[in-house]
C-alpha cells in the first residue's frame, strides 16, 4: 500500500509541476486511520503535506468533477474501477466537460467499512489492508486477518467489475467485468410476497430521518434544484412527516435515476441509518437487462440508455401483467 | 438508609416492567443492524451495551416532526385550534452524560423567554435517567467539554458493574420514580463504595481515549473575527456534500422549519428539522444569505464553539458524543475543525 500511495503522490506532484493539472482530487487523513477525507489539493505543497490514501478511500470522487472542472485548468482525479463509470455517465449527461479532467485510474481490490470491523470486534484500529480475500488488522489485540468478504462494503463483497472504463493513465492494474452476485438479494426480495416486500421496505425506509445523504453524494443526483427543495414543487419536504413520505422521497429518486444510476453504491455507503438503497436501484437495473437487453450505465461514454431509445423490440406496457402486476 | 439503590443487572426486566405498568419507559435497544435505538419498553426488550444510541436522545423533547396548529374554515370564519396534545410522564432510561448535558443547551434555548410549551411539556414528563459510561468509543470526547462521563446527572444517575446497577435520585421527581418502583429495588449499603470504584475505572478509562487531549483553546470566545476569517475554512469545506447528517445526529443541533401544510380539508402547522447544512437554510424574502457551502459549513462550526459560549457564559454547543465524527459521509467534523482553524500559526 505505501508502494502505491507513494506513485499516486508523486504522479499528482509531477502532473502539477509540469503544468499538466491545476489541482488533484484526492484523500487526506482525517481523525483515525479509518477517516479518509476526498480533498482538493490546490497546490504542491498541500499534496505534499496532506495527500493520503488507504483501503478506507471508499468515496466516489467523479461527482466533485462537476464543481472542481469548472474552474481554470485541469483537474486530476483519482478512480476507482468503480468510479470511472460515474465518470461516464456524468461525461454522457455533459455535467464535466473531459478536455479539463485528468483521469488517473487506481488499482482496487474492494474498500472497507469501518462500521463492519468494528462490528467484527476491532478497538483502536492501527492498520487494515485488503489482501485478496483476507484483511490484515492491526489494533489494540495485535495483528491478525479476518475474511475480507466480512469486512468489506457489499458493493465490493458484490464487484461488478474490476476494469477501468476511462482513463489517462493507470497505476497498478485495470482488471475485468465479474460476474457478481449483486442481484441475488434482489431476486430473494422479488421472491417474496406483495406482502412481505412491502414490510421489508417499510421497516427499511422508515428508518431514514432525511438527511439527504444519499441524494447529496449521488452521481447521478445533479439536478441544481431538487423537487425536494423546490417549494413550487408542491413536493418540497424538509422532514418524513409519515410512512408515505418516507417512501416518496426514495423511490422518487430511484425512479428519477433509472437508466442513469451505475451502481455504484454510494447512497448505501453514506447512508447513517444503514438503508440498503442499492437495492432500489439495482431492481430497475436488472428489470432493464430482462425486458431491454443487458445495459450498464457509465460502461460507454455517450450511451444512450433503453429507456431514452426507442426500439420495436422495447416490451409493451403489459408486461407488468405477466410479471404478476395487478389489472 | 444509604441514598443508593440496586437492583442485579438480571433482573432490570423488572425494573421496566415496573415502570411500564404506570407510564411508558424507553430503552436503548439493539436492532436489526446492530445500532443501538430507543424503543419503548416491552417483554423482551433488552437494554444494549452499545456506548450510545445511534440518534441522539433529543427526539424525545424535540421530535423531527411536530404539528403546532390546525386551521379550518368554519363558515366564514377561519378557526385554529390546538393539535398537540398533552403529554403523559414518561421515562427515558439509559441517557449518556454527553446527551443529559445536550439537554441543558436545548433548554437554554427553547425555555428562554418566549417559552416553546411544546418542548417545556415534555421536558415536564420526561424523566431522564442516566447511565454512566463504563466504556467510550474512539469518537469520545466529552471531557474536552468539562463533561464527566462518571457523574451522568439528571433526574436519576445509574452506574453499573458487572453483576449490578446503582440508581441515586437528583430530583424529585427522580426520587419519585425511584420510589415508585421500591418494589424491585433492594437498598444498597455498599452503593457509596462500589460506586466509587466505578468512577474510579471510568476515569481510567476515559484517559487512555485517542482525543482526550483535545482542547477549545483556539475557541475561547474573544477572537469571533479571526476565527470567522481564518483562510482554513476554505479546504475544511471544500468536499462537504452538504448533507444533515452531522446535524441530524447532533444532540444539540436545535434549529427548525415552520411549514404549513394543505391537508386538503384545512391547513395544517407543522415544525421540522432543518440543517444549516442545507442550500434552502433560513431562506428569507429573496434567498439563504449563505451562498455557498463554505459560509453554510463554518455557520454551524462558529455556532457551536463561538456565538453560543459567548452567549452562554462561555458553555459550548458542543457535547462531545462523537456521532458526527462516525456519520460524516466525508470523515470531516468537529475535531478536525478545532484542530486546524485559529492554529494556522502554530
Amino acid at each position: 500500500m505505501q508502494e502505491m500511495i507513494n506513485i499516486m503522490k508523486n504522479r499528482a506532484i509531477e502532473l502539477m509541476n509540469d503544468g499538466t493539472v491545476a489541482r488533484v482530487i484526492g484523500w487526506s487523513r482525517g481523525e483515525f486511520v479509518y477517516d479518509m477525507i476526498p480533498t482538493v489539493f490546490n497546490s504542491v505543497e498541500d499534496v505534499e503535506k496532506s495527500f493520503a490514501y488507504s483501503d478506507f478511500c471508499g468515496s466516489n470522487l467523479s461527482k466533485y468533477l462537476i464543481e472542481q472542472g469548472s474552474k481554470e485548468g485541469k483537474t486530476l482525479v483519482f478512480l476507482k474501477p468503480c468510479d470511472t463509470y460515474s465518470f461516464n455517465q456524468l461525461l454522457t449527461e455533459h455535467r464535466i466537460d473531459r478536455e479539463k479532467v485528468y483521469v488517473v485510474g487506481i488499482e482496487c481490490q474492494g474498500k472497507l467499512n469501518y462500521e463492519l470491523l468494528k462490528k467484527a470486534g476491532v478497538k483502536r484500529l492501527v492498520s487494515a489492508d485488503v489482501e485478496g480475500d483476507t484483511v490484515t488488522v492491526t489494533d489494540a489485540k495485535g495483528t491478525y486477518t479476518l475474511p475480507a468478504v466480512d469486512v468489506l462494503a457489499e458493493r465490493c463483497v458484490n464487484c461488478k467489475s474490476r476494469k477501468h472504463v476511462v482513463y489517462d493513465e493507470l497505476i497498478g492494474q485495470s482488471g475485468e467485468v465479474l460476474d457478481s452476485h449483486r442481484f441475488d438479494m434482489v431476486a430473494e426480495l422479488e421472491a417474496l410476497s406483495p406482502t412481505e416486500r412491502f414490510e421489508f421496505w417499510q421497516e427499511q425506509l422508515s428508518k431514514c430521518i432525511r438527511c439527504n445523504a444519499c441524494r447529496k453524494v449521488c452521481p447521478a443526483c445533479t439536478c441544481e434544484k431538487c423537487v425536494f427543495d423546490n417549494d413550487a414543487s408542491g413536493i418540497a419536504t424538509k422532514a418524513n412527516s409519515d410512512s408515505f413520505e418516507e417512501k416518496m422521497y426514495h423511490i422518487i429518486r430511484a425512479f428519477h435515476v433509472v437508466g442513469r444510476c451505475t451502481d455504484c453504491g454510494e447512497c448505501s455507503r453514506v447512508c447513517p441509518e444503514n438503508i440498503p438503497l442499492h437495492l432500489l436501484n439495482r431492481k430497475f437495473i436488472k428489470d432493464i437487462n430482462e425486458l431491454y437487453g443487458e445495459y450498464q450505465a457509465g460502461e460507454e461514454a455517450g450511451s444512450r440508455n433503453p429507456l431514452v431509445s426507442y426500439t420495436t423490440d422495447d416490451c409493451e406496457p403489459d408486461v407488468v401483467y405477466e410479471r404478476g402486476g395487478n389489472e | 438508609m444509604s441514598v443508593f439503590k440496586k437492583i442485579a443487572i438480571a433482573d432490570l426486566d423488572k425494573l421496566f416492567a415496573k415502570t411500564s405498568e404506570k407510564m411508558s419507559i424507553y430503552v436503548p435497544t439493539d436492532n436489526k443492524d446492530g445500532d443501538a435505538v430507543y424503543t419503548e419498553w416491552k417483554d423482551g426488550v433488552k437494554l444494549s451495551d452499545a456506548v450510545n444510541t445511534l440518534r441522539s436522545a433529543k427526539d424525545f423533547f424535540f421530535p423531527q416532526t411536530e404539528n403546532l396548529a390546525g386551521f379550518k374554515l368554519v363558515g366564514k370564519t377561519i378557526e385554529m385550534y390546538r393539535t398537540a396534545e398533552e403529554k403523559e410522564d414518561f421515562v427515558l432510561f439509559g441517557v449518556r452524560a454527553c446527551d443529559v448535558k445536550s439537554f441543558a443547551i436545548l433548554d437554554s434555548v427553547f425555555l428562554a423567554d418566549p417559552v416553546d410549551t411544546f418542548y417545556a411539556a415534555r421536558r415536564e414528563h420526561g424523566i431522564v435517567v442516566a447511565l454512566a459510561c463504563n466504556d467510550a468509543n474512539d469518537t469520545c470526547f466529552c471531557k474536552t467539554f468539562g463533561i464527566d462521563p462518571a457523574e451522568p446527572g439528571a433526574d436519576v444517575s445509574a452506574w453499573k458493574n458487572a453483576d449490578e446497577m446503582f440508581f441515586k435520585a437528583n430530583t424529585d421527581k427522580g426520587a419519585a420514580w425511584l420510589a415508585s418502583v421500591s418494589d424491585v429495588l433492594e437498598d444498597a449499603e455498599n452503593g457509596e463504595g462500589v460506586v466509587a470504584d466505578v468512577k474510579q475505572s471510568i476515569n481510567e478509562m476515559m484517559s487512555t481515549l485517542p482525543l482526550s487531549g483535545l482542547t477549545t483553546e483556539s475557541f475561547d470566545g474573544k477572537n469571533l473575527l479571526e476565527a470567522f476569517n481564518s483562510p482554513e475554512w476554505k479546504d475544511l469545506s471544500s468536499t462537504c456534500l452538504g448533507c444533515g447528517t452531522c446535524t441530524f445526529y447532533c444532540p444539540t443541533c436545535q434549529c427548525y422549519d415552520i411549514r404549513e401544510f394543505d391537508t386538503g380539508n384545512g391547513v395544517k402547522r407543522f415544525r421540522c428539522w432543518d440543517s444549516c447544512m442545507y442550500s434552502d437554510f433560513t431562506k428569507m424574502a429573496a434567498e439563504n444569505p449563505r451562498h455557498t457551502q463554505l459560509e453554510r459549513f463554518r455557520q454551524r462550526f462558529m455556532h457551536k464553539l463561538v456565538y453560543y459560549p459567548m452567549n452562554n457564559n462561555g458553555v459550548y454547543g458542543c457535547v462531545g458524543c462523537g456521532r458526527c465524527l462516525a456519520k460524516c459521509p466525508i470523515s470531516m467534523n468537529i475535531v478536525k475543525v478545532m484542530k486546524t482553524v485559529g492554529k494556522e500559526k502554530a
